[in-house]
């Protein structure tokens, strides 16, 4: 008996090993080349000096870098609202008595499964062609030009975009979180007479709140890391004010001559997501508790 | 299921007309595909009209230009590749580390580890893979999907060894008692097991790497290759203005994945929220 657990564990290491070296070749590797590349001014081709800290102190005073977090954290914040508020409201309907329920839940899923760069380019034609039609029509002003050539709007039409797909995922994550409340929760809260405004905030809410948590953390990292809807929708502009983080490290990292410098910043990148993620999680988790 | 509840008709209305919100783009898709250049015009009723024929012909000359099949074929061969590699290996590695988890504190660690690249963004990798895997000879399709199978691994990796307690440990003691190795119990016994999280799985890992634009970008540029999202990417220029071919071209990429969605929806829809749960 010990000399068949000693095999099994043996079988355990012969399967981890390999798994941890390519684990390590692919994800820690670069990621530690990325931190080294950041106190480098590499170009990505040539030779390069180390530089210390110069790049980071660089990012803070880079216009465009501040310009990118502004937008990218503007972005992350108000989708984020945007697409808990909609997806809960969405899952209350879907799990309420309807008919055609499997049917309306399915259809309402079908923007998660497309891909985020041919929705943009649908909706890029959409934002340029349709709505300033409909602008025109009605007489209202802001919709005449194409909301994405403009600098104070173009944000909001990625947004749009961002929270289109984004509320299909959050939504059937909310279902299934409403499908663990039981039955018998509600019945005791209707023989209370609570009303369904109370009952939600009182009773549901609190029950599903793993399920908020869940869907905050997503979100935020998913809307933080936006890259195929700015690609196919403003490829950052006008005026570089719908350049997200990513699509900025993207542009000027790989063919900007920025390798060095973009690396500082995709660390630092990498170390605000931890933050609001673990951020994110405390604050709930203690939110969870107290209930 | 309790029948005294009655139908919330109104509710079941305002979902149906809500719908609208999703088809209105793929209405448009659909439409702009089927009409010719010169039907474009700048009101609102003549947008949203149907084209004066359906005729296929835009869909042939996107096929030709955007090299259609080539760049379908790519994206079946890396997410189908990728998906049986990720099911088979990341099992394994769940098993493993959520077994080994139990007993001892360095598959702990070892998990922890892994499970903790979720929250690494691609943004930072990026740069230094590019090198690694051109320097490596991987800045290809296999490089793609070895990339994959490491991306997706702290996801995976988390659900698999979350299902491990699912799986009781008597049928494995029994199978050691008769004899079995670990490896063989492992394939004969826990893997069919873990077949609801195989779905899982595939589903998740197969939506994310299916459309999935930056990592062919980065990793398949100059070589020629293309997968179905990166050719509307590469193709964005020869398409000029005229908006019907990028159209019938956008709608040849979404057709795959719908296809396989009104097949599957009832498998994937479970898929998605079960790893949200265990998740």
């Amino acid at each position: 008996m010990k000399r068949k657990m000693a095999n099994r564990e043996k079988t355990f290491w012969a399967v981890t090993i390999p798994v941890l070296i390519l684990f390590f070749t692919f994800n820690t590797l670069p990621m530690i080349k990325g931190v080294i590349y950041s106190f480098t001014n590499y170009r990505g081709y040539g030779t390069y000096d180390y530089v210390g800290f110069r790049n980071y102190m660089d990012l803070f005073t880079d216009a465009r870098v501040g310009k990118s977090y502004l937008f990218t954290f503007k972005y992350a914040l108000a989708g984020t609202v945007l697409v808990n508020v909609i997806s809960l409201i969405m899952a209350l309907g879907l799990n309420s008595q309807i008919r055609f329920k499997s049917a309306l839940r399915g259809i309402y899923f079908v923007p998660n499964i497309l891909g985020g760069l041919v929705i943009g380019y649908i909706f890029s034609f959409i934002f340029t062609y349709i709505l300033p039609a409909v602008g025109d029509m009605f007489g209202i002003g802001f919709l005449q030009n194409s909301i994405l050539a403009s600098e104070k709007y173009a944000w909001i039409g990625v947004l749009i975009v961002g929270v289109w797909q984004a509320v299909a995922m959050n939504t059937i994550i909310y279902i299934s979180g409403l499908q663990t409340v039981p039955q018998d929760v509600y019945e005791a809260s209707m023989l209370d007479g609570a009303s369904k405004w109370k009952e939600f905030w009182k009773v549901t809410l609190p029950l599903v709140l793993p399920f908020v948590t869940i869907n905050l953390v997503l979100s935020t990292k998913n809307f933080l890391m936006v890259f195929d809807q700015i690609v196919s929708l403003t490829k950052g502009g006008p005026a570089q004010s719908t350049e997200s983080i990513s699509y900025l490290i993207y542009k000027n990292g790989m063919d900007g001559g920025q390798f060095g410098f973009q690396s500082a910043n995709a660390v630092i990148f990498f170390l605000v997501i931890v933050a609001i993620s673990i951020f994110q999680m405390t604050v709930m988790n203690k939110k969870e508790e107290q209930l | 299921m309790k029948e005294k509840k009655k139908t919330n008709w109104v509710l079941t209305i305002v979902l149906i007309l809500g719908t609208v919100t999703v088809f209105f783009p793929l209405y448009m898709a659909v439409i702009i595909a089927f009409k010719q250049p010169s039907e474009m015009t700048n009101d609102v009723a003549g947008a949203l009209a149907f084209p004066a024929k359906w005729s296929l012909d835009n869909f042939r000359q996107a096929m030709e230009v955007t090299d259609f099949w080539r760049s379908l074929g790519n994206s079946l061969l890396i997410t189908l590749t990728t998906i049986v590699l990720a099911v088979l290996l990341h099992s394994l590695a769940g098993y493993v580390i959520g077994r080994g988890m139990a007993k001892k504190k360095s598959f702990r660690v070892i998990y922890l580890y892994i499970v903790s690249g979720m929250f690494v963004p691609f943004s930072i990798l990026m740069m230094p893979l590019v090198k690694q895997t051109a320097q490596m000879g991987l800045g290809n399709r296999a490089g793609v999907i070895l990339l994959y199978l490491v991306f997706y691994m702290p996801m995976n990796v988390l659900l698999y060894t979350g299902y491990m307690k699912n799986i009781p440990m008597a049928l494995e003691e029994a199978a050691d008692i008769d004899g079995a190795s670990t490896w063989k119990t492992f394939w004969k016994i826990v893997f069919p097991m873990m077949s609801p999280m195989h779905a899982t799985v595939a589903i998740l890992t197969a939506l994310g790497t299916w459309n999935d634009v930056m990592t062919p970008l980065v990793i398949l540029s100059g070589t020629g290759q293309n997968t179905l999202p990166l050719a509307q990417l590469n193709f964005q220029t020869q398409f000029g203005t005229n908006y019907n071919l990028a159209f019938a071209s956008y709608l040849l990429a979404l057709i795959p994945i719908l296809v396989f969605y009104i097949i599957c929806q009832k498998q994937i829809l479970n898929g998605v929220a079960n790893g949200a749960v265990k998740g």
